[in-house]
């Protein structure tokens, strides 16, 4: 059995194992909140629920009382989220009752504690969302890249200079190991401490399905994910119009048809949220606790400094002073809308299942930078459709993902986890560089390194004959060059660019760790930060548009069906 | 490929730097202090804390070098007062100080892949099997010690031998013994194969035994030996006794407070099994502490059924085991692989029969052995034995809970990494009903180590038995991996024994023809 399994398939093992070892490796450094009384961090956040889960009866969970101070870490997730703690907490109270004594264990820390709930994660991870992302990318990817390879095959005899943003998609395995690899969730879930691989691997799971076009899975391991957390609603759009649009008679099609199957979808949907909610239905008071629960306006607009435009406005205009939180809100909601226009429209007007990748970037996105009480920690709903999208266009992605990581340090430092943020994006890169490199020598077949593959770019670029021109000529012939290699030119644009914007991440991150701010802005750093890094994803967000944009409807299904009606 | 694999494994060395650290890290970090702070008359006589210098002379001036970093760090950890001193700023800068001084491994590393002919397998595995080597992780970066320099030496030296540049193989050999006097173990071969084509350069006859050049080679590289120890040990020659003293603790006991896998291991459950026999059937039990020899300081313990062995016993049986090995060196021809060879089945038989020998010391064995192991299928076979053997026998020195996923994935990617090339590099070998490479019992042997494990860490405690026999665990680890060193070891002796160099090739002709 050993013999049989390839190479490629060893690659994604050993990439599977040094995911799993880096997640625990990053488990031993602290969590968030760790030693820090009264309120502790995200770690007692959850462990406090795990509590209020287990001793208290169901339909108390939501409420104020008592027992269940909501203004200590008050449960403000959907019901699945409820259930997790409640599982995790009856094997807490099973392995030792202190874990979860009802008010005498808050802010209950131990060295036996934090490897049981470390461990909880390193579970979900494993189980959800590591094989989610591994499914995905074999089973989506894979199909489209075979066919690539033989474009390539037959594009790489005409073009002599490839430029290496058409070396792609990379390769499967190449790609799956990067995810895997991408620090921006290791450090989130293993070290500040939070459970959002439990979502976001339901959500890729319901990309995957959607793709295969299991509507009906989809719609449901996407109500789970809803459910675990409540900030899915990021996501909710590009699913909704996509389904909808499927649902929509196409020329040739039966309207009752297109009907049927949107009462499907629904009664799907239906049926998942009625089961999962159904401890909170008997008693509609209950329910709507629960959805205040949920959607705290009272919060603000933004807590810390986030990446988002109202954050960074925040500096030349006030708004946290100037509106009231509903009149914010009101803001918010129109300018999202707004922002979720091109995107949503093109997906239900045009529907392909090759833009819906992207419709997830752009919802998540536009989420991100436009709406009410974003978290820094959010980006990583945008982060993982990118790294679903990573094998189409790995640079820009990869850019993305790195400035992803790099918004969210302010808060990684405050948890004091400077150490395994340099490390694992170190790795991180090194790796992408490493497989880039591979996935360059091996389109190519040659042994070059990058360093000579630039130079080949420079030089294609540059190759003038001098000695035949004059001064005037020279300029000329040298950009008529430039134009004839308008690819090659914009490749190494595009590379400096990059190049130089993550140079900017490391010196604004290290400036923010070794510096002292002036007095006067104490935070000055951190805005910086999250200004860089808001005017990235404000170019990341018209580009992934325009990307999105450009690809034209697909028409198969409509030829399929009409050759089957006929 | 060995920049990026270093780079790779540095990050990870970085994030284990908050993992456990065991006693070792104060023992460093005292030395530090002793270093430090006191004048050189006193490096060797201080004992403010239990943990003394008791490294050679080079080691000590290399600690002194580097607390010239530490006071700018924080003073406070210089300080000899300051027993379990443990900073933020000490963890930080001794854990990297582990990890810049493994940057002489990674050198190391590349001078060996740049002596070997030129060819894929030791620009990619040669460079990923050292470089990664999980033991080295887990002693280093974990428990904390610095071999990663030490090793770095012994590769430096091994690959000047493998260039035939012997002087400088002879200088840095010198340079890491006066490191860590345990290489001693190595230097026999070191001197027979210096001794054989460095000094006596020509065919074995009287003529040349005698001739000039041989005299004038042995002044010289007698010389150099000499210059170095005198170098180091000078200035301490008012007291070198009280300096060898520190060196040589012969009073800490045969094994270790954990069982080394060794022969003394299964000796010592011969000595239970026997006792505990003679206890049933004379029915006059005296019920010594049975737990004994595995739990605690470290002491002299005594063996209740079999003798008890004492030092000289133990040094003799090395040089007895060691002896064969050495003719053989003597009367191959010249050839660095034959050397290299001879190291691990010094390092080996060291390991197996040496006094108060640590389960760290496996790595000797196992790092020249992965050179080899690209070599010739039968290396690759022990080398993939031993390797899993050894580090797994590694295991009880990382004993908290939270390591126990790490310490295992570790191992697991390590092993994994090592089966899948090596069987990339041999092919031919049939794998139907076992790992590559191995034959079935082999491989059924290495597969019960995940009985053990599990046994270890679950088994045990649901079947009740961690009150009543807490040291079962450590004893079958022990035991089982034990079996594991010493067939290795049987093994790898034979081969080396009746190697000529030829029988390996010629089979793989066979097979291709086939």
């Amino acid at each position: 059995m050993f013999c049989k399994i390839s190479c490629e398939t060893w690659l994604v093992i050993f990439g599977t194992l040094l995911a799993i070892l880096l997640r625990t490796c990053t488990s031993l450094h602290s969590h968030s909140g760790e030693s820090t009384p009264p309120m502790y961090g995200d770690y007692e956040a959850q462990r406090h629920w795990m509590e209020i889960t287990v001793n208290l009866p169901i339909n108390q969970w939501y409420q104020n009382s008592t027992d269940n101070n909501l203004g200590y870490w008050g449960l403000d997730y959907p019901p699945l989220t409820a259930y997790h703690m409640y599982a995790c907490g009856k094997i807490a109270e099973f392995l030792n009752e202190n874990y979860t004594r009802l008010h005498d264990s808050r802010g209950y820390e131990s060295e036996a504690h934090k490897i049981f709930m470390r461990w909880t994660v390193l579970i979900c991870d494993v189980v959800v969302y590591l094989p989610a992302l591994i499914v995905y990318y074999f089973s989506t990817v894979e199909n489209e890249n075979s066919k690539n390879i033989e474009l390539g095959a037959k594009k790489k005899k005409q073009k002599v200079h490839k430029s290496l943003n058409e070396i792609r998609p990379m390769s499967v395995s190449l790609s799956t190991i990067l995810a895997l690899l991408y620090p921006g969730i290791i450090l989130i879930d293993h070290g500040h401490f939070q459970y959002n691989c439990v979502s976001l691997g339901f959500l890729i799971v319901a990309t995957t399905c959607l793709l295969h076009k299991h509507n009906i899975f989809a719609s449901i391991f996407f109500c789970l994910a809803l459910n675990y957390k409540q900030m899915e609603l990021y996501h909710a759009l590009p699913f909704f119009f996509y389904l909808l649009s499927t649902c929509v008679a196409k020329p040739g099609q039966n309207t009752i048809w297109g009907v049927m199957r949107l009462v499907k979808i629904g009664l799907t949907v239906i049926m998942a949220f009625g089961i999962i909610w159904s401890p909170f239905l008997y008693n509609l008071e209950d329910l709507l606790q629960v959805l205040h629960r949920q959607f705290p306006l009272a919060r603000g607009v933004f807590e810390d400094k986030v990446s988002n435009i109202w954050c960074a406005l925040n500096i030349v205009f006030k708004f946290k002073t100037r509106f009231d939180n509903l009149d914010m809100m009101r803001v918010c909601l129109f300018s999202t809308l707004l922002a979720l226009f091109p995107s949503c429209a093109d997906l239900f007007l045009r529907p392909n299942l090759k833009k819906f990748v992207l419709a997830l970037i752009n919802s998540s996105l536009a989420f991100f930078l436009f709406s009410f009480q974003v978290h820094e920690k959010s980006i990583l709903l945008v982060a993982i459709p990118v790294l679903l999208y990573f094998p189409y266009s790995p640079f820009p992605c990869f850019w993305f993902l790195c400035m992803s990581v790099f918004s969210m340090t302010p808060l990684l430092i405050k948890d004091n986890l400077n150490i395994a943020v340099m490390a694992l994006t170190t790795m991180y890169i090194v790796s992408f560089r490493v497989s880039v490199e591979h996935a360059y020598r091996s389109s190519l077949n040659t042994q070059d390194g990058l360093i000579e593959y630039y130079c080949s770019l420079l030089h294609s670029l540059l190759d003038v004959e001098y000695k035949k021109t004059s001064r005037y000529d020279l300029l000329k012939v040298t950009f008529q060059q430039i134009s004839k290699n308008s690819e090659a030119i914009r490749t190494l644009v595009f590379h400096a660019a990059m190049f130089m914007s993550l140079l900017g991440c490391i010196c604004l991150y290290f400036a923010n760790l070794l510096l002292k701010p002036p007095d006067r802005y104490p935070d000055l750093y951190p805005l910086l930060i999250s200004v860089y890094s808001c005017l990235h994803f404000l170019g990341f967000f018209l580009y992934f548009n325009v990307k999105q944009l450009r690809i034209p409807q697909q028409f198969d299904e409509i030829k399929h069906v009409k050759i089957k009606s006929s | 490929m060995i920049v990026t694999a270093t780079v790779l494994t540095s990050c990870l060395k970085l994030l284990l730097i908050p993992a456990y650290r065991s006693t070792d890290f104060e023992v460093h970090r005292n030395w530090l202090a002793i270093t430090h702070s006191l004048p050189l008359k006193q490096w060797y006589f201080e004992e403010t804390s239990q943990w003394t210098l008791d490294y050679p002379p080079l080691f000590a001036w290399f600690e002194y070098l580097m607390s010239f970093i530490a006071v700018l760090l924080d003073p406070q950890m210089l300080n000899v007062k300051n027993i379990n001193y443990s900073s933020d700023n000490t963890v930080l800068f001794q854990r990297l100080s582990v990890i810049f001084t493994d940057l002489i491994y990674t050198l190391g590393v590349y001078m060996c892949c740049s002596a070997l002919q030129k060819s894929w397998r030791k620009d990619v595995v040669l460079p990923i099997l050292l470089i990664t080597n999980c033991g080295l992780l887990m002693v280093d970066h974990i428990h904390f010690q610095y071999n990663g320099i030490m090793y770095g030496i012994l590769l430096i030296s091994i690959a000047y031998m493998i260039q035939d540049r012997f002087l400088w193989s002879a200088f840095w050999f010198t340079v890491l013994l006066n490191m860590k006097h345990i290489y001693i173990y190595m230097a026999p071969a070191y001197f027979i194969y210096l001794l054989r084509h460095y000094c006596i350069g020509g065919p074995l006859n009287f003529k040349s035994i005698c001739s000039v050049g041989t005299l004038k080679n042995l002044g010289l590289l007698g010389s150099i030996v000499l210059g170095i120890f005198i170098a180091t040990f000078l200035p301490f020659h008012d007291h070198i006794p009280q300096v060898i003293s520190r060196l040589f603790p012969f009073k800490r006991g045969l094994c270790h407070a954990y069982w080394a896998p060794n022969v003394w291991a299964i000796y010592n459950i011969g000595d239970k099994i026997g006792f505990y026999l003679v206890s049933k059937i004379g029915g006059n039990s005296t019920t010594p502490e049975i737990a004994s020899m595995t739990g605690g300081l470290v002491r002299e313990t005594a063996h209740s059924f079999l003798p008890d062995v004492p030092p000289v016993a133990t040094m003799a049986l090395t040089a007895l085991f060691m002896a064969p090995a050495m003719v053989k060196l003597f009367l191959l021809d010249r050839r660095a692989a034959h050397f290299v060879r001879c190291l691990v089945v010094c390092a080996l038989t060291s390991f197996l029969f040496g006094w108060h020998v640590h389960e760290k010391a496996i790595l000797m064995a196992i790092i020249p052995l992965s050179i080899l192991s690209i070599m010739e299928s039968n290396d690759a076979r022990i080398f993939l034995i031993l390797s899993t053997v050894g580090h797994y026998s590694l295991f009880p020195l990382l004993f908290p809970t939270s390591l126990l996923l790490v310490k295992v994935f570790l191992l697991l990617l390590y092993t994994l990494y090592a089966f899948h090339s090596l069987f990339k590099l041999y092919p031919l070998s049939i794998c139907k009903y076992s790992l590559p490479l191995l034959n079935p019992f082999e491989s059924m042997y290495l597969l019960g180590l995940i009985g053990v494990f599990l046994y270890e860490n679950v088994v045990h405690s649901i079947l009740g038995f961690d009150k009543r026999f807490p040291f079962l665990p450590l004893m079958i680890t022990s035991v089982y991996c034990a079996v594991g060193v010493i067939y290795c070891w049987i093994n790898y002796y034979i081969y080396f024994l009746k190697y000529n160099g030829m029988h390996v090739k010629s089979k793989i002709n066979k097979n291709k023809s086939l």
